[in-house]
């Protein structure tokens, strides 16, 4: 049965090399010594820690509770001993560090209880989400967006399509593709459990065309209440929008969610991870990852959350010669990997090792028009750019700057190797940072008035103190000198008195307990 | 004659199109920001009195009075004096270093265990970003601080203190291009 498909502007034919990789069965990858897991896998509000270094905690044991609605807990992905909490480098395009709790391996690997739920329909979808949140599952195609918030919609919104998304269109992965071929039962479990929450009228499960054993294996095991589907292998196919597009003939205008036309998309590997919490009750601790490119034997592994690359690379063979770069994700959108420490997080689909050639140095625009042919959102990358370059973020957003998916296709074929897709992450910072500050200078502004207004009020005769202030402050430029050497001699007094309070507190440590106590009291007062 | 009329025309029209916008230009005008305001908008609302004026907005009107120049922003540095310069039609200038130097964004922190309550502090704070009460301890609200120092000189037990905003993994910005940096402001 071929069905009806619609196509997407743009998008370029990429050589996939999945062959590489997606020929032999995964295997599980050997537990670490140390598992590294970030507090903040998901887009949202970080989690926050709830077990204290030394505890023992257990495969599947919550270490980090979710702190709002948009966000998830974190559970320990072996067991063993917390040994610390505290900054390690994680997958992140600056580099930087942030808060991980470091788990040391025990190798017993031993679950806590596990609690599976009752069968599923007899569960209203309220409490269908709360096990999702619970099991701390993420959209584990890339974004990392908490899937509660997703299988909730249904409560509000009438969905018409659930869409389960196995295009995995990057070159290099085939995490999705080994996932289907070997749990097919798993995605199609999971794909009518969301179904059920979601109360869609119809569900596709589709993947690409050259996933011919993953297809197979999903129409072993699909009735009729799932339709399958193959969309061509068009980078980015498997974009959300893209999909949908491809699909259902339907476009999400601009600035929407696909909840605003009837439509919830998860891909597979969430849809398993749904399945496996509502079947055995296992969180999300797991998830099948990549490891491909010049390692000794490529192939997908199924890796605990929070297992350094530098393992899984090992594991597979590292190749010893020229140094390699490390990728996490694919070629077109994945990151540097700047520290091998990194752990595998809830959003890893690959690790991609390779000694490709460098990009040539980023030459003048010639205006030749090859980035909007191949942009899969109709945008104009070469405006974006200029008005980038020039700072000129207001009218690069009048251009649509927020609609881009980050694909890379305008970057790719580039003939001038412009980094367009970095252009584009800095401009779209850069309003982010604009925006927060002027949220903040409102803030400030809001607070300002509504004081000079509450003075007004309270003490028409008295001077106000900002007024007083300003004879200390609006003075000659010797006086505002002497106000600033004041106030740097009062920040050095404060400095030089916190050492000796520190020495004292060392010397006598009873008395900080004192302190806190009356502290703690005087807090209840107010 | 036909050109005559022709002008007549046209004439009659651009007369009638002139008083029609004229009239809509008058009547259908949003009721526009005032100078200050968009003075203030552009201003940080640090309310430092860096610049000699007891807060922004109090600079901002000495800036449409004339009495002040430009320049005198230090929180606000360079982006704030090209915001300036574009909206009054001037040229930018650097910034005026008898007001102070652009420096990274701080909260005021106080030392718990040395405030004495005396309330000083939470009276000079401009935005009202210090909570307590006469013989309680204060404490800074972190979101609502601006960094102005305006409370460190009044403290009698100087326990308080300024301390740079984290800079963590959340607030890191995409650098620019290597070759992006060519292209001057």
């Amino acid at each position: 049965m071929s069905r009806k498909l619609w196509q997407f502007h743009g998008g370029i034919k990429l050589p996939g090399h999945k062959a590489l990789s997606n020929r032999e069965p995964s295997i599980p990858a050997a537990i670490p010594v140390r598992l590294y897991l970030p507090l903040q896998q998901h887009i949202g509000i970080t989690s926050h820690p709830v077990v204290k270094i030394g505890d023992k905690v257990l495969k599947g044991q919550v270490i980090a509770r979710a702190e709002s609605y948009v966000s998830v807990p974190i559970h320990a992905s072996t067991s063993g001993t917390v040994v610390d909490i505290g900054e390690y480098p994680v997958p992140h395009p600056s580099g930087l560090s942030a808060m991980c709790v470091v788990i040391e391996a025990d190798g017993q690997d031993l679950w806590i209880e596990k609690k599976p739920p009752k069968d599923y329909e007899s569960l209203e979808p309220d409490a269908l989400i709360h096990i999702v949140r619970d099991a701390g599952i993420v959209g584990m195609g890339g974004a990392g967006f908490p899937s509660h918030v997703k299988v909730n919609e249904g409560a509000e919104n009438v969905v018409n399509t659930l869409i389960i998304n196995g295009v995995e269109c990057e070159p290099y992965i085939t995490c999705d593709d080994r996932l289907i071929c070997e749990r097919a039962d798993e995605v199609i479990g999971g794909a009518r459990i969301i179904a059920h929450a979601v109360k869609a009228k119809r569900c596709i499960v589709a993947v690409e065309d050259d996933m011919p054993e993953a297809y197979a294996a999903l129409e072993r095991v699909s009735g009729s209440d799932i339709e399958l589907a193959r969309v061509p292998a068009i980078y980015p196919a498997g974009g959300e929008k893209q999909l949908i597009l491809t699909l259902t003939g339907e476009e999400v205008p601009s600035g929407r969610l696909p909840i605003h036309i009837g439509i919830v998309m998860h891909n597979v590997a969430t849809a398993a991870a749904v399945y496996r919490v509502l079947q055995y009750g296992e969180p999300l601790v797991s998830r099948y990852v990549t490891v491909t490119g010049s390692v000794a034997r490529p192939r997908n592994v199924r890796a605990l959350l929070g297992t350094p690359v530098r393992d899984l690379i090992d594991q597979c063979g590292r190749e010893l010669g020229a140094p390699m770069k490390v990728i996490m994700g694919g070629p077109m959108m994945g990151l540097p990997v700047h520290d091998e420490n990194v752990p595998v997080t809830k959003t890893t689909n690959c690790i991609l090792v390779t000694n490709g050639p460098e990009r040539g140095p980023e030459m003048p625009c010639i205006r030749c028009g090859d980035c909007v042919d191949v942009c899969p959102v109709n945008l104009l990358p070469q405006h974006l750019y200029w008005y980038t370059r020039a700072h000129d973020f207001d009218t690069a957003q009048d251009f649509h700057l927020f609609d881009c998916i980050d694909c890379g296709c305008c970057a790719h074929v580039c003939p001038s190797n412009i980094p367009l897709v970095q252009y584009f992450f800095f401009a779209k910072s850069e309003i982010a940072v604009e925006e927060e500050a002027r949220e903040s200078a409102d803030l400030a502004r809001r607070r300002f008035e509504s004081r000079t207004a509450r003075l007004a009020q309270e003490k028409p005769a008295r001077k106000s103190p900002v007024q007083k202030e300003k004879v200390v402050v609006g003075g000659t430029q010797d006086d505002r000198g002497q106000k600033r050497a004041y106030i740097q001699a009062a920040i050095a007094r404060t400095k030089a008195k916190r050492a000796r309070a520190g020495e004292a507190k060392r010397s006598k440590e009873p008395s900080t307990a004192i302190d806190a106590d009356s502290k703690s009291a005087s807090r209840s007062d107010e | 004659m036909s050109i005559v009329s022709a002008l007549l025309v046209m004439g009659t029209l651009a007369i009638g199109a002139a008083l029609l916008l004229g009239y809509a230009a008058a009547r259908f005008t949003r009721g526009s920001l005032s100078l200050t305001d968009k003075i203030d908008a552009l201003l940080p609302q640090t309310q430092c009195g860096d610049c000699g004026y007891s807060g922004c907005r109090p600079y901002a009107e000495a800036i449409t009075r004339g009495d002040a120049d430009i320049n005198q922003c230090p929180p606000g540095g360079a982006v704030t004096i090209i915001a300036l310069a574009e909206l009054l039609g001037r040229d930018p200038k650097p910034l005026d270093r008898h007001y102070g130097t652009l420096m990274p964004k701080q909260v005021a922190v106080i030392d718990e265990a040395v405030c004495i309550g005396c309330f000083k502090c939470i009276q000079v704070c401009p935005v009202d970003a210090i909570l307590g009460a006469p013989k309680q301890m204060h404490a800074v609200i972190a979101s609502e601080c601006t960094g102005c120092e305006l409370c460190i000189v009044p403290c009698p037990v100087d326990c308080i203190s300024m301390t740079e905003v984290n800079q963590g993994i959340a607030s890191w910005r995409w650098p620019r291009s290597q070759d992006a940096s060519r292209i001057s402001l």
